[in-house]
Protein backbone atom coordinates (compact mmCIF):
# COMPACT_ATOMS: atom_id res chain seq x y z
CA UNK A 1 0.00 0.00 0.00
CA UNK A 2 2.67 2.12 0.09
CA UNK A 3 2.62 4.63 -2.96
CA UNK A 4 5.44 7.29 -1.70
CA UNK A 5 7.89 8.26 -4.73
CA UNK A 6 10.87 10.34 -4.35
CA UNK A 7 9.91 13.56 -6.34
CA UNK A 8 7.78 15.21 -9.26
CA UNK A 9 10.13 13.96 -11.85
CA UNK A 10 9.21 10.12 -11.05
CA UNK A 11 6.12 11.00 -9.62
CA UNK A 12 5.15 12.41 -13.37
CA UNK A 13 6.40 9.29 -15.06
CA UNK A 14 4.56 8.28 -18.07
CA UNK A 15 3.02 11.78 -18.48
CA UNK A 16 2.98 11.78 -22.14
CA UNK A 17 2.48 14.38 -25.17
CA UNK A 18 -1.55 15.17 -25.72
CA UNK A 19 -2.49 13.67 -22.94
CA UNK A 20 -5.29 15.33 -20.51
CA UNK A 21 -4.16 16.76 -16.45
CA UNK A 22 -6.18 18.01 -14.00
CA UNK A 23 -4.72 20.35 -11.55
CA UNK A 24 -5.49 22.15 -8.32
CA UNK A 25 -5.76 25.37 -7.29
CA UNK A 26 -7.46 28.21 -7.31
CA UNK A 27 -5.53 31.21 -8.54
CA UNK A 28 -1.85 30.60 -7.07
CA UNK A 29 -3.01 29.44 -3.98
CA UNK A 30 -2.74 25.14 -3.59
CA UNK A 31 -0.98 24.70 -6.68
CA UNK A 32 1.25 21.24 -7.27
CA UNK A 33 4.23 23.80 -7.85
CA UNK A 34 7.20 20.65 -8.11
CA UNK A 35 5.16 19.09 -10.55
CA UNK A 36 4.52 21.99 -12.56
CA UNK A 37 8.70 22.41 -12.50
CA UNK A 38 8.98 18.87 -13.56
CA UNK A 39 6.39 18.99 -16.45
CA UNK A 40 8.42 22.20 -17.71
CA UNK A 41 11.77 20.54 -17.12
CA UNK A 42 9.96 17.28 -19.33
CA UNK A 43 9.21 19.09 -22.37
CA UNK A 44 5.95 16.98 -22.49
CA UNK A 45 3.22 19.13 -25.56
CA UNK A 46 0.09 18.87 -26.19
CA UNK A 47 -1.53 18.87 -22.96
CA UNK A 48 -4.92 19.87 -22.35
CA UNK A 49 -4.92 21.52 -18.51
CA UNK A 50 -8.15 21.63 -16.65
CA UNK A 51 -7.51 23.63 -14.06
CA UNK A 52 -9.65 26.38 -12.42
CA UNK A 53 -7.40 29.13 -13.69
CA UNK A 54 -3.86 29.21 -15.70
CA UNK A 55 -1.42 31.22 -13.33
CA UNK A 56 0.22 33.56 -14.15
CA UNK A 57 2.84 35.28 -16.29
CA UNK A 58 6.02 33.58 -14.19
CA UNK A 59 4.35 31.43 -12.13
CA UNK A 60 2.31 28.18 -11.81
CA UNK A 61 0.45 27.04 -15.53
CA UNK A 62 2.21 30.36 -16.60
CA UNK A 63 5.63 28.41 -16.91
CA UNK A 64 4.09 25.57 -19.05
CA UNK A 65 2.00 28.31 -21.37
CA UNK A 66 5.15 30.01 -21.78
CA UNK A 67 7.23 26.94 -23.34
CA UNK A 68 3.92 25.62 -25.36
CA UNK A 69 3.45 22.94 -23.83
CA UNK A 70 -0.39 23.25 -23.45
CA UNK A 71 -2.77 22.73 -26.31
CA UNK A 72 -6.03 23.53 -24.65
CA UNK A 73 -7.05 24.78 -21.20
CA UNK A 74 -10.32 24.36 -19.68
CA UNK A 75 -10.82 26.66 -16.78
CA UNK A 76 -12.97 29.15 -15.07
CA UNK A 77 -11.24 32.40 -15.27
CA UNK A 78 -8.04 33.25 -17.03
CA UNK A 79 -7.76 37.04 -16.04
CA UNK A 80 -3.73 38.00 -14.81
CA UNK A 81 -1.86 36.03 -17.78
CA UNK A 82 -0.67 38.51 -20.35
CA UNK A 83 1.09 36.03 -22.42
CA UNK A 84 -2.10 33.34 -22.05
CA UNK A 85 -4.33 36.37 -23.60
CA UNK A 86 -1.89 36.62 -26.36
CA UNK A 87 -1.42 32.75 -27.54
CA UNK A 88 -5.25 32.59 -27.51
CA UNK A 89 -5.89 35.58 -29.14
CA UNK A 90 -3.11 34.09 -31.77
CA UNK A 91 -5.14 30.89 -31.79
CA UNK A 92 -1.71 29.11 -30.94
CA UNK A 93 -4.31 28.06 -27.74
CA UNK A 94 -7.51 26.44 -27.40
CA UNK A 95 -9.81 27.68 -24.37
CA UNK A 96 -12.90 26.69 -23.12
CA UNK A 97 -14.78 28.34 -20.52
CA UNK A 98 -16.78 26.76 -17.93
CA UNK A 99 -18.89 28.31 -14.59
CA UNK A 100 -16.54 28.09 -11.96
CA UNK A 101 -19.51 25.63 -9.76
CA UNK A 102 -19.67 23.31 -12.98
CA UNK A 103 -16.16 22.98 -13.48
CA UNK A 104 -15.76 21.70 -9.89
CA UNK A 105 -18.67 19.50 -10.19
CA UNK A 106 -18.29 17.84 -13.35
CA UNK A 107 -14.63 16.90 -12.09
CA UNK A 108 -16.49 15.70 -8.73
CA UNK A 109 -18.72 13.84 -10.84
CA UNK A 110 -15.80 11.98 -12.77
CA UNK A 111 -14.87 10.89 -9.85
CA UNK A 112 -18.23 9.30 -8.51
CA UNK A 113 -19.59 7.59 -11.76
CA UNK A 114 -21.93 10.29 -12.56
CA UNK A 115 -21.64 10.46 -16.58
CA UNK A 116 -23.58 13.92 -16.32
CA UNK A 117 -25.84 15.81 -14.65
CA UNK A 118 -28.30 18.59 -14.70
CA UNK A 119 -27.65 22.48 -13.47
CA UNK A 120 -28.70 26.02 -14.47
CA UNK A 121 -25.32 27.68 -14.41
CA UNK A 122 -25.38 29.03 -18.00
CA UNK A 123 -28.99 28.65 -19.30
CA UNK A 124 -29.67 31.84 -21.44
CA UNK A 125 -25.66 32.21 -22.19
CA UNK A 126 -23.67 30.79 -24.85
CA UNK A 127 -22.41 28.16 -22.35
CA UNK A 128 -25.56 26.48 -22.92
CA UNK A 129 -24.84 26.47 -26.54
CA UNK A 130 -25.24 22.99 -28.15
CA UNK A 131 -26.05 21.52 -24.62
CA UNK A 132 -29.87 19.63 -23.78
CA UNK A 133 -32.10 21.84 -22.08
CA UNK A 134 -34.44 20.70 -19.43
CA UNK A 135 -36.96 21.88 -17.43
CA UNK A 136 -37.21 20.82 -13.60
CA UNK A 137 -39.01 22.29 -11.09
CA UNK A 138 -40.03 25.31 -13.02
CA UNK A 139 -36.54 26.14 -14.14
CA UNK A 140 -34.60 25.59 -17.07
CA UNK A 141 -31.37 23.51 -16.42
CA UNK A 142 -28.81 22.50 -18.90
CA UNK A 143 -26.92 18.96 -19.07
CA UNK A 144 -22.78 18.98 -18.27
CA UNK A 145 -21.05 16.23 -18.53
CA UNK A 146 -18.16 15.00 -16.53
CA UNK A 147 -14.77 14.92 -16.54
CA UNK A 148 -12.26 12.74 -15.98
CA UNK A 149 -8.04 12.68 -16.76
CA UNK A 150 -5.53 10.84 -17.20
CA UNK A 151 -3.53 11.98 -14.42
CA UNK A 152 -4.61 14.53 -11.59
CA UNK A 153 -2.10 16.32 -9.96
CA UNK A 154 -2.78 17.98 -6.70
CA UNK A 155 -1.73 19.47 -3.49
CA UNK A 156 -2.12 18.92 -0.04
CA UNK A 157 -0.83 20.18 3.50
CA UNK A 158 -0.69 16.75 4.78
CA UNK A 159 -0.31 13.11 3.44
CA UNK A 160 0.51 10.15 4.81
CA UNK A 161 2.08 6.84 2.73
CA UNK A 162 -1.20 5.11 2.13
CA UNK A 163 -1.95 8.61 -0.17
CA UNK A 164 -4.72 9.99 2.90
CA UNK A 165 -4.82 13.78 2.47
CA UNK A 166 -5.28 16.38 4.26
CA UNK A 167 -5.91 20.48 2.58
CA UNK A 168 -5.17 23.18 4.57
CA UNK A 169 -7.86 26.34 4.58
CA UNK A 170 -8.57 27.62 1.38
CA UNK A 171 -5.83 25.95 -0.55
CA UNK A 172 -8.35 22.93 -0.51
CA UNK A 173 -10.82 24.43 -3.50
CA UNK A 174 -10.63 22.41 -6.57
CA UNK A 175 -8.00 19.82 -4.96
CA UNK A 176 -10.33 17.66 -3.57
CA UNK A 177 -12.62 17.12 -6.43
CA UNK A 178 -9.70 16.39 -8.61
CA UNK A 179 -8.25 13.52 -6.79
CA UNK A 180 -10.78 11.67 -7.29
CA UNK A 181 -10.95 12.19 -10.96
CA UNK A 182 -7.57 11.09 -12.18
CA UNK A 183 -6.61 7.32 -13.52
CA UNK A 184 -3.68 8.05 -12.13
CA UNK A 185 -3.93 10.65 -8.85
CA UNK A 186 -0.04 12.52 -7.73
CA UNK A 187 -0.04 13.93 -4.34
CA UNK A 188 2.69 16.66 -3.29
CA UNK A 189 2.41 17.72 0.01
CA UNK A 190 3.84 19.53 2.17
CA UNK A 191 4.47 17.07 4.80
CA UNK A 192 4.31 13.78 4.57
CA UNK A 193 3.91 11.19 7.61
CA UNK A 194 3.69 7.04 7.72
CA UNK A 195 0.23 5.58 7.81
CA UNK A 196 -1.20 6.18 11.12
CA UNK A 197 -0.18 9.56 11.78
CA UNK A 198 -3.00 11.03 10.63
CA UNK A 199 -6.39 11.63 12.61
CA UNK A 200 -8.67 9.20 10.58
CA UNK A 201 -11.51 11.74 11.24
CA UNK A 202 -9.79 14.61 9.28
CA UNK A 203 -8.85 13.10 6.25
CA UNK A 204 -10.34 14.95 2.97
CA UNK A 205 -8.95 13.31 0.46
CA UNK A 206 -8.90 9.22 1.14
CA UNK A 207 -6.00 7.32 -0.16
CA UNK A 208 -8.43 4.94 -2.66
CA UNK A 209 -8.23 8.04 -4.79
CA UNK A 210 -4.27 8.63 -4.82
CA UNK A 211 -2.18 6.43 -6.07
CA UNK A 212 1.47 8.30 -6.20
CA UNK A 213 2.77 10.82 -3.49
CA UNK A 214 5.81 12.62 -2.44
CA UNK A 215 7.24 15.14 -0.52
CA UNK A 216 7.21 18.55 -2.08
CA UNK A 217 10.49 20.42 -1.35
CA UNK A 218 11.14 24.05 -1.50
CA UNK A 219 7.85 25.49 -2.40
CA UNK A 220 7.98 29.13 -2.77
CA UNK A 221 3.76 29.80 -2.05
CA UNK A 222 3.97 32.83 -3.92
CA UNK A 223 0.97 35.07 -3.17
CA UNK A 224 -1.01 37.19 -6.42
CA UNK A 225 -2.46 39.72 -4.05
CA UNK A 226 -1.01 40.67 -1.03
CA UNK A 227 -3.61 42.75 0.56
CA UNK A 228 -2.90 43.67 4.36
CA UNK A 229 -5.03 46.54 6.35
CA UNK A 230 -3.63 48.77 8.15
CA UNK B 1 -24.64 64.33 -5.99
CA UNK B 2 -23.81 60.77 -7.32
CA UNK B 3 -22.69 58.22 -5.08
CA UNK B 4 -19.37 57.34 -4.79
CA UNK B 5 -17.62 53.66 -4.24
CA UNK B 6 -18.20 53.59 -0.70
CA UNK B 7 -21.91 55.52 -0.70
CA UNK B 8 -22.85 52.38 -3.00
CA UNK B 9 -21.60 49.86 -0.55
CA UNK B 10 -22.84 51.51 2.07
CA UNK B 11 -26.83 51.35 0.35
CA UNK B 12 -26.53 48.19 -0.71
CA UNK B 13 -25.77 47.18 3.72
CA UNK B 14 -28.99 48.34 4.49
CA UNK B 15 -30.29 45.38 2.59
CA UNK B 16 -28.17 42.85 5.31
CA UNK B 17 -30.40 41.10 7.75
CA UNK B 18 -29.34 38.90 10.62
CA UNK B 19 -28.09 35.66 10.39
CA UNK B 20 -27.69 36.18 6.19
CA UNK B 21 -25.16 34.06 4.71
CA UNK B 22 -23.84 36.24 2.35
CA UNK B 23 -21.53 36.39 -1.35
CA UNK B 24 -19.77 39.23 -2.91
CA UNK B 25 -18.36 39.61 -5.58
CA UNK B 26 -15.01 41.48 -6.62
CA UNK B 27 -15.36 45.78 -7.06
CA UNK B 28 -17.93 47.03 -5.19
CA UNK B 29 -19.64 44.69 -3.69
CA UNK B 30 -16.55 43.70 -1.22
CA UNK B 31 -16.72 47.11 0.04
CA UNK B 32 -20.21 45.86 1.74
CA UNK B 33 -18.71 44.42 3.76
CA UNK B 34 -16.90 47.73 5.70
CA UNK B 35 -20.56 48.52 6.17
CA UNK B 36 -22.05 45.68 8.46
CA UNK B 37 -24.29 47.46 10.92
CA UNK B 38 -22.54 46.66 14.43
CA UNK B 39 -23.78 44.54 16.62
CA UNK B 40 -25.42 42.63 13.21
CA UNK B 41 -24.34 39.14 12.64
CA UNK B 42 -23.92 38.10 9.00
CA UNK B 43 -21.37 35.32 7.64
CA UNK B 44 -19.61 36.05 4.08
CA UNK B 45 -18.49 33.49 1.81
CA UNK B 46 -15.62 33.25 -0.17
CA UNK B 47 -16.31 30.78 -2.92
CA UNK B 48 -13.00 29.55 -3.12
CA UNK B 49 -13.89 27.38 0.04
CA UNK B 50 -14.41 29.57 3.12
CA UNK B 51 -17.80 30.52 5.10
CA UNK B 52 -16.57 33.46 7.53
CA UNK B 53 -14.45 35.75 5.73
CA UNK B 54 -12.42 38.15 8.23
CA UNK B 55 -10.70 41.56 7.68
CA UNK B 56 -7.86 41.68 5.36
CA UNK B 57 -4.38 40.53 7.77
CA UNK B 58 -2.19 43.01 9.75
CA UNK B 59 1.01 43.05 7.36
CA UNK B 60 3.26 40.28 8.11
CA UNK B 61 0.66 37.83 8.60
CA UNK B 62 -0.21 37.30 5.28
CA UNK B 63 -0.81 33.31 4.50
CA UNK B 64 -0.27 32.04 1.14
CA UNK B 65 -3.12 29.27 2.05
CA UNK B 66 -6.02 31.82 2.99
CA UNK B 67 -7.15 33.96 -0.18
CA UNK B 68 -10.52 35.31 -1.27
CA UNK B 69 -12.24 34.78 -4.60
CA UNK B 70 -9.92 38.19 -5.82
CA UNK B 71 -6.98 36.10 -4.74
CA UNK B 72 -6.76 38.78 -1.83
CA UNK B 73 -5.17 37.61 1.26
CA UNK B 74 -7.54 37.54 4.16
CA UNK B 75 -8.17 36.29 7.55
CA UNK B 76 -11.10 34.73 8.71
CA UNK B 77 -13.40 34.57 11.61
CA UNK B 78 -13.99 32.31 15.13
CA UNK B 79 -16.61 30.26 13.97
CA UNK B 80 -15.10 29.83 9.79
CA UNK B 81 -15.64 26.65 8.31
CA UNK B 82 -13.18 25.40 4.83
CA UNK B 83 -14.60 23.52 2.31
CA UNK B 84 -13.59 22.49 -1.34
CA UNK B 85 -15.01 23.75 -4.64
CA UNK B 86 -17.67 21.62 -5.16
CA UNK B 87 -19.45 21.86 -1.70
CA UNK B 88 -18.51 25.62 -1.95
CA UNK B 89 -20.62 25.44 -5.06
CA UNK B 90 -23.79 23.04 -3.41
CA UNK B 91 -24.46 26.08 -1.16
CA UNK B 92 -24.89 28.44 -3.80
CA UNK B 93 -26.41 25.86 -6.59
CA UNK B 94 -28.65 24.62 -3.29
CA UNK B 95 -30.19 28.00 -2.57
CA UNK B 96 -27.92 28.01 1.17
CA UNK B 97 -26.98 31.71 0.42
CA UNK B 98 -29.37 34.51 1.53
CA UNK B 99 -28.15 37.47 -0.94
CA UNK B 100 -25.14 37.52 -3.57
CA UNK B 101 -23.77 41.14 -4.65
CA UNK B 102 -22.57 41.35 -7.95
CA UNK B 103 -21.09 43.89 -10.14
CA UNK B 104 -22.12 44.31 -14.11
CA UNK B 105 -22.06 45.54 -17.05
CA UNK B 106 -25.52 45.85 -18.47
CA UNK B 107 -28.52 44.76 -16.33
CA UNK B 108 -31.88 44.56 -18.76
CA UNK B 109 -35.57 44.85 -17.70
CA UNK B 110 -36.46 41.82 -17.29
CA UNK B 111 -33.45 41.36 -15.02
CA UNK B 112 -30.53 39.86 -17.95
CA UNK B 113 -27.15 40.50 -16.33
CA UNK B 114 -24.21 40.57 -19.11
CA UNK B 115 -21.26 40.96 -16.55
CA UNK B 116 -18.21 38.81 -17.89
CA UNK B 117 -17.24 39.29 -21.74
CA UNK B 118 -16.49 42.06 -24.02
CA UNK B 119 -15.92 40.58 -27.47
CA UNK B 120 -12.90 41.32 -28.64
CA UNK B 121 -11.42 43.22 -25.41
CA UNK B 122 -11.87 41.25 -22.31
CA UNK B 123 -12.28 37.50 -22.14
CA UNK B 124 -10.97 36.70 -18.69
CA UNK B 125 -13.94 34.16 -18.05
CA UNK B 126 -16.99 33.90 -16.09
CA UNK B 127 -15.58 32.22 -12.54
CA UNK B 128 -18.60 31.70 -10.35
CA UNK B 129 -20.41 34.73 -11.56
CA UNK B 130 -22.80 32.14 -13.82
CA UNK B 131 -23.76 29.67 -11.28
CA UNK B 132 -24.06 32.41 -8.89
CA UNK B 133 -27.03 34.26 -10.54
CA UNK B 134 -28.42 31.52 -11.49
CA UNK B 135 -29.20 29.90 -7.92
CA UNK B 136 -28.94 32.70 -5.63
CA UNK B 137 -32.17 33.32 -4.08
CA UNK B 138 -31.69 37.42 -4.04
CA UNK B 139 -29.38 39.16 -6.54
CA UNK B 140 -28.09 42.61 -6.18
CA UNK B 141 -26.43 44.05 -8.51
CA UNK B 142 -23.80 46.88 -7.83
CA UNK B 143 -22.45 49.13 -10.53
CA UNK B 144 -22.53 52.58 -12.12
CA UNK B 145 -25.70 53.96 -13.52
CA UNK B 146 -23.76 54.95 -16.92
CA UNK B 147 -20.80 53.37 -18.49
CA UNK B 148 -17.83 55.66 -18.52
CA UNK B 149 -19.13 57.08 -21.97
CA UNK B 150 -22.29 58.03 -20.16
CA UNK B 151 -24.16 55.31 -22.01
CA UNK B 152 -27.36 54.12 -20.02
CA UNK B 153 -26.06 50.27 -18.10
CA UNK B 154 -29.71 49.78 -17.72
CA UNK B 155 -30.99 48.66 -20.82
CA UNK B 156 -33.99 47.47 -22.51
CA UNK B 157 -32.27 44.30 -23.47
CA UNK B 158 -28.23 43.51 -22.82
CA UNK B 159 -25.80 43.88 -25.56
CA UNK B 160 -23.45 42.17 -24.54
CA UNK B 161 -23.01 38.32 -23.59
CA UNK B 162 -25.23 37.17 -20.87
CA UNK B 163 -24.57 35.96 -17.79
CA UNK B 164 -27.77 34.79 -16.49
CA UNK B 165 -31.64 35.86 -17.41
CA UNK B 166 -34.43 36.83 -15.32
CA UNK B 167 -32.29 36.77 -11.87
CA UNK B 168 -31.39 40.50 -10.65
CA UNK B 169 -33.75 41.92 -8.09
CA UNK B 170 -32.79 45.15 -7.28
CA UNK B 171 -29.73 47.79 -8.65
CA UNK B 172 -28.30 49.89 -6.13
CA UNK B 173 -26.24 52.39 -8.64
CA UNK B 174 -24.42 56.03 -7.76
CA UNK B 175 -27.63 57.53 -8.64
CA UNK B 176 -30.82 55.43 -7.33
CA UNK B 177 -32.09 52.48 -6.21
CA UNK B 178 -34.26 50.45 -9.06
CA UNK B 179 -36.06 47.22 -8.76
CA UNK B 180 -36.66 44.98 -11.57
CA UNK B 181 -40.74 43.97 -11.81
CA UNK B 182 -42.48 42.27 -14.60
CA UNK B 183 -43.32 45.45 -16.05
CA UNK B 184 -39.86 46.72 -16.56
CA UNK B 185 -37.41 48.73 -13.96
CA UNK B 186 -39.26 50.62 -10.89
CA UNK B 187 -37.16 53.74 -9.53
CA UNK B 188 -37.24 52.85 -5.66
CA UNK B 189 -34.92 55.61 -4.01
CA UNK B 190 -32.46 58.16 -4.96
CA UNK B 191 -28.84 59.01 -3.95
CA UNK B 192 -28.82 62.20 -1.82
CA UNK B 193 -29.70 65.68 -4.11
CA UNK B 194 -29.98 63.61 -7.39
CA UNK B 195 -33.12 64.58 -9.34
CA UNK B 196 -35.89 61.84 -10.41
CA UNK B 197 -34.97 63.46 -14.19
CA UNK B 198 -31.97 62.79 -13.85
CA UNK B 199 -31.89 59.32 -13.41
CA UNK B 200 -34.68 58.98 -15.77
CA UNK B 201 -32.79 60.53 -18.85
CA UNK B 202 -29.56 57.99 -17.38
CA UNK B 203 -32.20 54.80 -18.26
CA UNK B 204 -32.43 53.86 -21.28
CA UNK B 205 -34.87 50.71 -20.67
CA UNK B 206 -38.26 51.62 -19.09
CA UNK B 207 -38.56 53.22 -15.57
CA UNK B 208 -41.66 53.39 -13.73
CA UNK B 209 -42.03 56.23 -11.49
CA UNK B 210 -44.76 56.57 -9.13
CA UNK B 211 -45.50 59.01 -6.63
CA UNK B 212 -43.20 60.57 -4.67
CA UNK B 213 -39.21 58.96 -4.72
CA UNK B 214 -37.73 59.01 -1.37
CA UNK B 215 -33.68 60.35 -0.87
CA UNK B 216 -31.33 57.24 0.28
CA UNK B 217 -31.34 57.45 3.81
CA UNK B 218 -27.60 56.73 4.32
Amino acid sequence: MNKVVNDAKEAIRGIADNMTLMLGGFGLSGIPENCIAALVESDVKGLTCISNNAGVDEFGLGLLLKKHQIRKMISSYVGENAEFERQLLSGELEVELIPQGTLAERCRAGGAGIPAFFVPAGYGSEVADGKEIREFNGKMHLLEHALTADFAIVKAWKGDTHGNLIYRHTANNFNQAMATAGKITIAEVEELVPAGTLDPNQIHTPGIFVQRIFQASSLEKRIEFVTTRS
Amino acid sequence: MPLDKNGIAKRIAQELHNGYYVNLGIGIPTLVANFIPEGMEVILQSENGLLGIGPFPLKGEEDPDLINAGKQTITYIKGAAFFDSSTSFAMIRGGHIDLTVLGAFEVSEQGDISSWKIPGKMVKGMGGAMDLVASAKNIIVAMTHTDPKGNSKLIKSCTLPLTGVGCVKRIVTDLAVVDVTNDGFKLIERAPGVTVEEIASKTAGKLIIEGEIPEMAL
